[in-house]
């Protein structure tokens, strides 16, 4: 958020991550809330890719997404002048506020009292439910795993399965406590009974607000993936639908929808397809039964456009939001989504939230990954993650006046004495004669090698250091 | 980040040797291991006594000047045309895949680059290149594999070990639940978020125990350090060893230790 936030009572102080993660780790039931559902989606995904040549339908995921982004001015454009000739009004936000304003100025001019959403995690970024409610306006969450979440007070774990962080047990008790719903281990009846709670939202509610997958600039198609079917209600039942949504979810044609599709699906829940696929063309029209009146299209840039300057930071706008990346992540799952207090967590999160609130606020993020690959191996757009997470880490700690700026925060973590002390390791191993000396009478001493090695000895023994090193014997072999 | 085709040489007469800084200090038996099984494989082995360090630590803290100088000093230590074995899937990693990145746009990029195309995983250079048939000397025992993340990633190596391991007749391996999952090493990541490192290398010990074994193998000194440095210190039934030593340890005439 900027620092003209107009509403910062959800704001979560993103640089306390190492005692969200601490207290994360040390919580049994988070830790196997998250460890067996991310186990389970990880096999789920597994199986949907069965027989599929992955890494071509990854290079040509790639592909389409550089291919948009490469494109991008042109394709927003075209995006506007087609939604606009189907009777979609467009309007353009710079940053989360302002589209939190132009929503609310849609509802004022339509005296809405109500609005029910399906998920976005767009309006996750823009705090919208908490703005409008600041507004008089009530905005209930209609997917179930965000109605979990905005019921409990909370905000999203996982970009995909907000709730994911509750077993069925808390969740029950959860409905019990806010809606008076019995007290069952039952999935389908806890299911039926918040179904019965939403519809008759749906029925009354003044404007719907959903987010978008895809939109397809050459028809003006907004494109909406989900399960639940409260999406589709969300963009029919009410008078007026607006849809809310970041700058980089363009494509070009109806063609690419075909693979980012099928990509999409089954990284997320290893669904083949999503039970419902909305493709949005426009209000209804006059010989139409049914549909809004109005549908808005809110485009935001909240960021994305610095990102877009830099042709290797380029990459983070392909993400498609599967949340593959944090299903794989095996320190999202240790640690899971709050920890991170950020709206998108794990490893699209470090990369991406930077950007939004700066290497300062996200210093730790960058830094939060053992750098293991399993997010780059994943990704079905094929982003480089632990490349970009290097990178950022590199910006961070850049104390280079003459590099330019390129990441709101630009060398916010360097310390002069961690400089230092990387000067000095840099200048022994760029010194052959003086890294044989200092690491020969290592061995030698090595009897005064200290047992505790700071936070490395909380939990391991430290190596032990060998009586001669392998140049020492390689020397003695004649080699 | 894995080739998609890679083209490995036919077998060279001499190879160089390039060790790394944790099996120089703390695991120079991997090291020797590495270049008796080398030997064996009638390759002559060069060590370039001017190898310091590839870069890597203070390339992945964002340090990239201090990890160019560091690099820069190894460029000069390979003439000839023969390949470059690493006895890490981290460090071979490193040059392999980063050197010709942190060299772009530099003097020394052609230079860094056709460094980066000699250089081979050892255990990958020795299965695929030297094409090497073990000959299973030890007692019977049971063992699990650790392939580290950047073995199995960038360098793509994962298959290897198995395959390595399978050739012995007397070793049962045995596989833990997921064996893809990082142990929690991530170099300066295991001292920056000790909370975090410490909760995945003790998943990963009790999945190696769990797994029936008491002894398990890795491609990488990082991921030794770490996995065996948990087990010790919370006294858990499970040691650990580079997957070269113990290749090496069971297939020398003695048939006991390694010297």
């Amino acid at each position: 958020m900027s620092e003209t936030a107009e509403h910062t009572d959800h704001h979560i102080d993103v640089k306390q991550f190492h005692p969200r993660a601490q207290a994360a780790i040390q919580n049994p039931k988070i830790r196997k809330n998250f460890r067996s559902a991310m186990d389970g989606l990880m096999s789920k995904r597994k199986a949907a890719f069965e027989g599929w040549d992955l890494e071509t339908l990854r290079d040509l995921g790639a592909n389409i997404r550089m291919r948009a982004l490469a494109n991008l001015p042109d394709l927003l454009e075209q995006l506007e002048k087609k939604l606009t000739e189907n009777g979609v009004k467009v309007h353009w936000a710079v940053d989360g506020d302002e589209a939190c304003r132009i929503v609310r100025d849609i509802c004022k001019a339509r005296d809405a009292k109500t609005v029910i959403k399906g998920k976005s995690m767009v309006s996750e970024e823009m705090e919208l439910n908490h703005y409008l409610q600041e507004q008089d306006i009530e905005a209930l969450e209609s997917d179930l795993g965000e109605y979990i979440v905005q019921l409990a007070d909370e905000t999203p774990s996982h970009i995909i399965m907000p709730a994911i962080h509750k077993n069925t047990g808390e969740i029950s008790q959860l409905l019990h406590d806010k809606t008076g719903t019995d007290l069952s281990n039952d999935v389908e009846y806890l299911t039926a009974s918040a179904r019965l709670q939403l519809r008759e939202k749906f029925m009354n509610a003044d404007v719907g607000v959903s987010g978008v997958n895809f939109a397809v600039a050459e028809t003006g198609t907004l494109c909406l993936v989900e399960n639940e079917g409260n999406g589709r209600m969300t963009t029919t039942v009410p008078p007026c639908h607006i849809a809310v949504t970041g700058i980089e979810k363009v494509v070009p044609t109806m063609e690419d929808l075909t693979g980012l599709l099928a990509l999409l699906t089954r990284s997320a829940t290893g669904q083949h397809i999503t039970t419902y696929f909305n493709m949005i063309s426009g209000p209804r029209k006059a010989e139409e039964l049914d549909g809004p009146e109005e549908v808005h299209l809110v485009l935001v840039d909240n960021g994305r456009s610095s990102i877009y300057q830099d042709d290797e930071l380029l990459d983070t706008l392909r993400c498609i939001r599967c949340g593959a990346c944090m299903n794989h992540c095996p320190v999202y799952t240790r640690v899971g989504g709050h920890a991170y207090g950020t709206t998108y967590p794990g490893p699209i999160g470090k990369i991406l939230m930077p950007h939004l609130i700066g290497l300062d606020e996200g210093r730790h993020l960058p830094t939060a990954s053992s750098l293991c690959g399993a997010c780059g191996e994943v990704c079905p757009v094929k982003i480089p993650i632990p490349d970009l997470l290097v990178r950022l880490r590199q910006e961070s700690v850049d104390g280079d006046k003459l590099h330019p700026a390129k990441v709101r925060g630009h060398g916010a973590k360097r310390s002069t004495m961690e400089a230092m002390i990387w000067k000095g390791w840099a200048w022994m191993h760029a010194s052959p004669g003086f890294y044989r000396f200092g690491t020969g009478a290592a061995s030698k001493l090595r009897a005064l090698q200290p047992a505790s090695a700071g936070a490395w000895t909380d939990y391991r023994t430290a190596p032990k250091l060998a009586a001669k090193t392998l140049h020492q014997r390689m020397k003695e072999r004649g080699q | 980040m894995v080739d998609t085709i890679r083209v490995y040489p036919s077998k060279p007469a001499k190879v160089y040797f390039y060790g790394t800084c944790l099996v120089d200090m703390f695991y120079p038996d991997a090291g020797i291991a590495g270049v008796e099984l080398l030997e064996r494989e009638g390759i002559e082995v060069l060590f370039p006594q001017n190898q310091t360090c590839c870069g890597q630590p203070a390339y992945t803290s964002g340090y990239h000047d201090q990890a160019r100088s560091v690099a820069k000093a190894q460029l000069d230590l390979f003439p000839g045309d023969w390949p470059i074995v690493v006895p890490s899937g981290s460090c071979g990693g490193m040059m392999r895949k980063h050197y010709p990145a942190l060299f772009k746009d530099t003097t020394d990029e052609v230079k860094a680059a056709g460094i980066a195309g000699r250089v081979w995983e050892l255990t990958d250079f020795l299965l695929n290149v030297c094409h090497i048939k073990l000959d299973d000397l030890g007692e019977p025992t049971t063992v699990a594999m650790h392939t580290s993340c950047s073995a199995r990633r960038e360098m793509g190596v994962a298959e290897v070990g198995p395959k390595l391991l399978g050739q012995l007749k007397n070793v049962n391996l045995v596989e833990q639940i997921r064996p893809e999952e990082c142990c929690g090493f991530g170099g300066t990541f295991a001292v920056r978020h000790p909370e975090i490192s410490g909760a995945m290398v003790s998943e990963k010990v009790d999945t190696l125990v769990e797994a029936g074994t008491k002894e398990f193998v890795t491609t990488d000194c990082g991921c030794l350090m770490n996995i065996a440095g948990y087990a010790e210190k919370n006294q858990k039934p499970l040691e650990g060893q580079h997957i070269l030593s113990f290749l090496w340890a069971r297939t020398q005439d003695k048939g006991g230790q390694q010297s």
